[in-house]
């Protein structure tokens, strides 16, 4: 594929289990492609070069930032992004309720990002020592809550889960 | 920011990136894991008028392999697949240890090894491992390929001796055998870049004596293998190791003085730091 300056490539992603053809230009990143070509603007745009965490979506089922990398590198990926989480009828994601529950959240701004790096770990979370926990979650930044409540909130996630599916 | 407009150009064979660069040279970039370029690409430092994004190559392994004695790491082996592999920590624990200090599991997802070696930042962990470990980067282009070793790839800062048309396309590491080794750093902030951090190496010689091999991290224009006076295990545990990486790290190492930290507390780091992984790499020896 070679594709000019500011000239359109045509790129399919599956974003949630839905698949969408696009056009983009080469230089448009996969964040940006997310929020303003397919509307789902939970996925946050902090400081545009990988450290905050705030973009943070799973790729082929790994956290990375949407902001390091271009929508059309992302051409055929399965991509998950925090609109992904509650279903149809509105019930929270078992790590949504999490959240709510044990104060991971104030402001909000961060959380998508908090959500899609917990996404992949909270089931084994029982079995991580706090500083494993915080080591997988180390790459998302939070200027409201400290952490303790996030931490806390990734711990019992995977419970409230296994109380949603009880009989 | 965003980036500046750029052709974009995804091949799918080797042969093809080589002809991209005889074609582009110094106005291409090669766009691999994109961790370190697209911040530079969003920040605008950098504008090339084009972008080879090597995400696309057919048939290309996702985890390193073993060839010989030497694991070869292709383009597309990410951090996380070269840190989770079952033959990085038998043949190379030196490097997963390594890639555990580099940035984040999120950035260690997509970047790559070899792009980090290119990228030849001295305060990143991989160059400095890369020439620890004594490696050899395998270069290409549309006139040939050649091999470079660890000492004469790093020339300064984001610098190495690539031609403008050549390009990385595996790396090549000998298997670290008997030798311990351990990688210690400081930040600011866990998975920042190091106000100081080192790679040890320590390799048994006869008689019961111990070569200690550093490579810092940080601590100058390039990341260089330093190699201390053979010892003993007794110098290793008392004050011959201590002034062996004092003498070091006053002599040979270039720390500088920037807002996070002066060079003077650096110089007092590399000592401090050196000395701990050195004996965590003989001590990882005597477990052999």
């Amino acid at each position: 594929m070679d594709v000019r300056p500011r000239e359109l490539a045509p790129i399919s992603l599956t974003v949630n289990g839905n698949v969408h053809e696009l056009e983009v230009e080469p230089r448009w990143l996969l964040c940006d492609v997310l929020r303003h070509q397919l509307g789902l603007t939970g996925t946050h745009v902090g400081c545009e070069h990988g450290v905050c965490g705030c973009c943070t979506v799973l790729i082929d089922g790994r956290p990375a930032r949407s902001c390091l990398m271009f929508a059309v590198t992302a051409d055929g990926a399965d991509i998950r992004t925090v609109e992904g989480l509650a279903r149809g009828d509105g019930k929270l994601h078992p790590l949504q309720t999490a959240f709510r529950r044990h104060h991971g959240l104030q402001c909000g701004f961060c959380t998508p990002g908090f959500l899609m790096a917990a996404l992949p770990i909270y089931r084994r979370a029982g079995a991580l020592s706090d500083d494993e926990l915080r080591e997988a979650l180390g790459g998302q930044l939070c200027r409201c809550t400290g952490y303790v409540g996030i931490v806390a909130a990734v711990r019992a996630a995977a419970e409230i889960e296994a109380g949603d599916s009880a009989p | 920011m965003k980036p500046a407009p750029f052709a974009y150009h995804r091949p799918r064979t080797r042969e093809e990136v080589d002809g991209l660069l005889a074609e582009f040279g110094g106005e291409a970039k090669i766009l691999a894991g994109g961790q370190s370029l697209i911040p530079i690409l969003n920040m605008r430092l950098a504008a090339p008028a084009h972008v080879i994004d090597i995400n696309g190559l057919a048939d290309e392994l996702v985890e390193p392999a073993l060839l010989g004695g030497t694991v070869t790491i292709g383009p597309l082996v990410r951090h996380a697949a070269a840190e989770g592999s079952q033959l990085t920590a038998t043949a190379l624990p030196l490097l997963a240890q390594a890639l555990a200090y580099v940035a984040h599991p999120a950035i260690r997802s997509r970047g790559t090894v070899v792009g980090s070696i290119a990228h030849a930042d001295p305060a990143a962990e991989l160059p400095a491992a890369f020439a620890a470990l004594e490696g050899e980067a395998r270069v290409r282009s549309a006139r040939g390929s050649r091999s470079i070793a660890a000492p004469d790839l790093f020339v300064s800062h984001l610098e190495t001796s690539l031609e403008e048309d050549e390009w990385i396309e595996e790396v090549r590491l000998p298997v670290q055998g008997v030798r311990g080794s351990a990688v210690e750093e400081f930040a600011r902030r866990h998975g920042d870049y190091a106000l100081c951090g080192v790679v040890a190496l320590a390799e048994p010689r006869a008689g019961s004596r111990i070569v200690l091999a550093l490579a810092y991290i940080g601590m100058g224009p390039a990341p260089v293998r330093l190699e201390l006076p053979e010892l003993t295990a007794s110098d290793v545990a008392g004050d011959a190791l201590e002034d062996a990486v004092r003498t070091l790290a006053h002599e040979q190492l270039e720390p500088e003085d920037d807002i996070h930290a002066s060079a003077r507390y650096r110089r007092w780091l590399a000592e401090r730091l050196g000395v701990r992984a050195a004996r965590r790499a003989a001590g990882a020896l005597e477990k052999h």
